[in-house]
């Protein structure tokens, strides 16, 4: 585990023993989710107790202990998704991946979490992969969502292959 | 020190400002049951059992009365239907998250709460989630080995991440001051065990008698809280309490007799 890394996210907030759930924000946006060693790390360099940042950390459901997947879909189930829809949403991508909710799939690609609101009510039923929202979501868009990211992945993996080709 | 009138249940009384509502009361002669409180902790609000109907001027609302500080002008009421619905729905809740527990059986007979609205949560469990053993253990230990962790219906007590913690000097402060007596800790052939926060800890003999009677981490802990206070040299020694009375007994009495 490199803990350089945490170690400049504690020193960007100077350390600051407040800052933690900004810091735990920040740890996971790098780690794509808070380790328990790099969480206990993070209280002895904030001369916090492990308890307390234990607590913090699983108090949040935006914070995952656990590995997630390249891609973290975030699929609403708030007032207006769940009107139109957003079970049947889910269901279908459950079915896709062979996952339910709150796991990755084994290839470690996609991570399938339910959330409350997304916050885009407009345009329901709504999810999101990593930062991108996707509204109106119909079963034929979801696949071609859910292939268009499993593409620009094995892309980037297969890349030096397409190179070996050229030679 | 500001002192200022209220009213307790009709009874007028003069009393320092800022001071806790259920503690005046208490002192009154008024009796409010409570599960979080404990005088050596600041008042947490968790229970819910000592809720108090306050009135001020046109308003009248119901609140806890361990963390309500008394102000001008505030006239609280202990007894009303509205204090003692709201006591029993906060036991139904509380039996249903808390089967095992006896203390809060109890309460909920005496206050006449028959069957609980709510369905039990099938775990046999007795943890009222007040947080005394999480507050204590922070507080008066000045430690963390204890803790809450996640939210809502799946929170629980329990040592950071589920594992046995280094922090843990197995002084027993959580087991006694658990209010439904749901943390047990037992000493077994020289070892501390407290299953619930996956403590097991080597117990030091007494110097004296030569028996196991606490954990040698609480008395390092001990030892070092000393320090600080009587300097680096301080030697608190390894005496259990019985051998330790017999000695403290026997100095008296030769102090006694030198007096005659």
């Amino acid at each position: 585990m490199n803990l350089s890394k945490v170690d400049n996210i504690i020193q960007d907030y100077k350390g600051n023993p407040s800052s933690l759930v900004m810091i735990l924000q920040d740890i996971q946006e790098e780690l794509n989710y808070l380790p328990e060693p790099v969480l206990n790390h993070v209280a002895g360099k904030l001369s916090l107790s492990v308890g307390h940042v234990c607590s913090v950390a699983t108090f949040y459901s935006s914070f995952s202990l656990e590995e997630r997947g390249k891609n973290v879909i975030r699929v609403c189930d708030g007032t207006a998704c769940h009107l139109r829809g957003a079970n049947l949403l889910k269901d279908e991508i459950v079915r896709a991946l062979n996952i339910s909710e709150g796991q990755t799939t084994e290839d470690k690609l996609f991570t399938l979490e339910v959330v409350a609101c997304l916050g885009a009510c407009a345009l329901a039923p709504v999810m999101t992969v990593n930062k991108k929202y996707y509204g109106q979501v119909t079963r034929e868009k979801l696949l071609a969502t859910l292939e268009k990211y499993r593409q620009k992945d094995s892309c980037v993996l297969s890349e030096p292959n397409d190179s070996k080709k050229t030679d | 020190m500001d002192m200022i009138k209220t009213t307790i249940d009709g009874r007028e009384i003069e009393v320092q400002r800022d001071r806790w509502a259920l503690e005046v009361a208490r002192e009154m002669g008024i009796e409010i049951p409570t599960l979080c409180h404990h005088s050596a902790l600041e008042p947490y609000g968790a229970c819910r059992l000592c809720v108090v109907e306050v009135t001020k001027g046109k308003w009248t609302w119901l609140t806890t009365s361990c963390d309500l500080p008394i102000r001008e002008g505030l006239t609280i009421r202990t007894d009303t239907p509205a204090v003692i619905a709201a006591r029993k729905t906060a036991l139904e809740l509380m039996l249903a998250q808390a089967p095992d527990a006896e203390e809060v059986r109890q309460l909920a007979e005496q206050l006449g709460t028959k069957s609980p609205r709510f369905p039990d949560r099938n775990e046999s469990n007795a943890c009222i989630l007040c947080g005394l053993c999480v507050r204590v253990c922070k507080v008066v230990t000045g430690k963390m080995a204890i803790c809450f962790s996640n939210r809502g219906t799946d929170r629980k007590v329990g040592p950071p991440f589920d594992r046995s913690s280094d922090e843990c000097i197995g002084c027993n402060a959580c087991v006694d001051i658990c209010p439904t007596g749901c943390i047990e800790s037992r000493d077994e052939a020289g070892i501390r065990k407290i299953p619930m926060l996956k403590t097991e800890l080597k117990l030091a003999d007494c110097e004296v008698c030569g028996k196991p009677f606490a954990p040698i981490r609480q008395l390092e802990h001990m030892q070092a809280k000393l320090r600080e206070k009587f300097g680096d040299d301080f030697e608190a020694g390894c005496i259990c309490p019985v051998c330790r009375r017999e000695q403290t007994a026997a100095r008296l009495h030769n102090v006694a007799e030198k007096i005659g």
